[in-house]
């Protein structure tokens, strides 16, 4: 009776996740179906056909030929790749002195990195995008200038600032006592000793910081007015102006613009699904 | 502690992040403030001190009330959503049973896929001929207008935000779910306790901290949703579906009334606010302290 009750509670559970999978992949499946569907095949048939009666890669061919994913896949990988680096940099500089410092007015400085947690940027980003127009950071000048319109209002916030701090707390003091009996000076025993022992901390803020970066929409569609600049998601908004009734497209599009963080995700997932790094990122 | 750094030194390790910080979230934020008091609808170039006339034109009009109902309603509908279904979830998945990595893989999935592709995914299934409607006509349902009958397109939004976000706040729940003491549970085995009373009296009370991060963090997000709003309604039809975020993006950025648009972020920074410092307070006071 024990064993029959538990098989059924098995059964239930499994049934309950495989349905719950079904649904979060679903979207991406039946647009996946749509893409691979040709011409000669009704996309808006009844009843639906899931799998392509004569399954091909034109439209993926058709939009790849329009679109250039290539450009936005590397000006999304600039604009990831610069605001991961200064995030690193920026944040763990300034978590230390916050971790291990004494110095006057350091209570007001901890605070205000804190109160910045709470402003959101929708709220301040007509400021925000005021200024940036003011130092001439946009597309319209340069690219350089455009991509740093991109990077910088977003190159350290304070979650970052606060996950280096507490990895900072976690490291015995005695370490730099040492370090410093040795002759190394604070710079010295900030970049070859501290460093060193967070390098897990500043992999977790990396892959976070660069999963939020790259999925980031409404900034670069705010800044950007030349389409040499557009990052992924800016150009995958873009399908559905340039091809407007034709879903073949669009969905082949959405999902070659899908495959790079895709593989990113499968590559890193342990950093994901562990379990462990959950406030790293916050919406 | 002896010191072996100099006095100058903590302000140089804080420089590079204070230019940051302050030039692009202390300046804008009083700057959003200011701008908030001022009239540029009558001329962009000059604009007008009005003290708080830019306030008061937003009470009175009905488009804001419409906003924030809508603001309102996509907060009580997706945020008990999003606290209790990736609970579930999270309890049937912290189990011993085969294919725990690849369930989590495959929930965490709509978290990392850009909410632009999700957005454009679900208006596909939304369309008039679409998917959807045609399982709704299977169980003998009218077709719906999904996104374009203005009294469902908000709901529809909403479900994309919250199939968005259930992988997130599972991992987090199981993050909380991993420091549930194990003995508890056999004391509930050797008292022959269905797996139900388990729960109900072990796991959900230790995990009343958490259900309290995840209200107050889905609350503040569901505050500042945008995007999907953006690519698949653009507010519309007729305003059903239109957010404070949006409805601030329109202002300043299509009708370029930047007086009414810092207005309307003032009265969203409030709201954010409010939900931080409950946040800090009660839910992540630990993490944050000096």
């Amino acid at each position: 009776m024990r064993n029959f009750k538990s098989i059924s509670r098995g059964f239930f559970i499994h049934a309950t996740l495989i349905f719950v999978s079904l649904l979060s992949i679903f979207p991406f499946i039946w647009l996946l179906s749509t893409a691979l569907k040709g011409n000669s095949e009704n996309i808006f048939q009844y009843p639906p056909v899931f799998f392509p009666q004569e399954p091909t890669w034109d439209n993926f061919k058709g939009v790849w030929n329009q679109i250039p994913f290539m450009l936005y896949f590397l000006n999304s990988m600039v604009v990831a790749g610069f605001t991961v680096l200064l995030n690193l940099i920026l944040s763990a500089l300034a978590a230390y002195p916050l971790a291990r410092m004494d110095f006057k007015g350091k209570r007001v400085v901890f605070y205000a990195t804190l109160a910045t947690i709470m402003i959101p940027f929708q709220a301040i980003m007509l400021p925000v995008y005021l200024i940036v127009l003011k130092l001439h950071m946009v597309d319209s000048v340069n690219c350089v200038m455009g991509y740093l319109g991109l990077i910088l209002p977003f190159a350290v916030n304070a979650f970052g600032i606060f996950l280096m701090r507490q990895a900072f707390l976690a490291i015995p003091k005695e370490m730099e006592e040492a370090a410093f009996v040795d002759g190394c000076n604070v710079f010295q025993i900030w970049w070859k000793i501290l460093i060193p022992m967070v390098k897990p901390t500043l992999a977790v803020l990396a892959i976070f910081t660069f999963i939020g970066s790259w999925g980031e929409f409404l900034w670069p569609s705010i800044v950007l007015t030349q389409k040499t600049l557009y990052t992924l998601p800016v150009g995958v908004n873009d399908l559905q102006g340039m091809f407007s009734a034709n879903w073949r497209y669009i969905a082949a599009g959405s999902i070659i613009a899908t495959i790079p963080i895709l593989v990113f995700f499968i590559a890193m997932q342990r950093y994901f699904i562990s379990g462990e790094n959950d406030g790293a990122v916050k919406g | 502690m002896y010191k072996y750094y100099k006095k100058y030194v903590p302000y140089l390790f804080l420089l590079p992040a204070a230019v940051i910080l302050i030039l692009f979230f202390f300046i804008p934020f009083f700057e959003t403030i200011i701008l908030s008091f001022f009239d540029y609808n009558s001329n962009i170039y000059s604009p007008q001190f009005v003290s708080l006339a830019n306030y008061t034109e937003l009470l009175k009009s009905p488009i804001f009330y419409k906003v924030l109902l809508n603001t309102f309603i996509y907060l009580i509908v997706a945020v008990p959503f999003l606290v209790v279904i990736p609970l579930i979830i999270a309890i049937m998945i912290n189990q011993k049973i085969r294919g725990i990595t690849l369930y989590k893989i495959i929930i965490y999935l709509p978290v990392i896929v850009s909410i632009v592709v999700a957005a454009i995914a679900f208006k596909w299934l939304y369309a008039q001929q679409g998917i959807l409607n045609y399982v709704m006509a299977l169980f003998h349902v009218d077709a719906l207008g999904w996104l374009t009958d203005p009294n469902i397109a908000l709901y529809s939004v909403i479900i994309v935000t919250i199939w968005k976000g259930i992988g997130y706040y599972m991992m987090i729940y199981l993050s909380a779910l991993m420091s549930v003491p194990k003995d508890l549970y056999e004391a509930c085995d050797v008292d022959g306790a269905n797996p139900l009373t388990k729960h109900l009296t072990v796991t959900l009370p230790h995990l009343m901290p958490t259900i309290g991060l995840v209200t107050t963090i889905s609350s503040i997000s569901a505050m500042k949703v945008f995007v999907e709003i953006y690519v698949m309604t653009k507010g519309g039809p007729l305003d059903s579906s239109k957010t404070i975020v949006y409805y601030i993006y329109e202002r300043a950025f299509e009708n370029l009334d930047l007086g009414i648009a810092s207005a309307a972020s003032v009265i969203l920074l409030v709201i954010v606010l409010v939900l931080s410092i409950i946040n800090f307070v009660f839910f992540e006071n630990k993490q944050y302290q000096l």
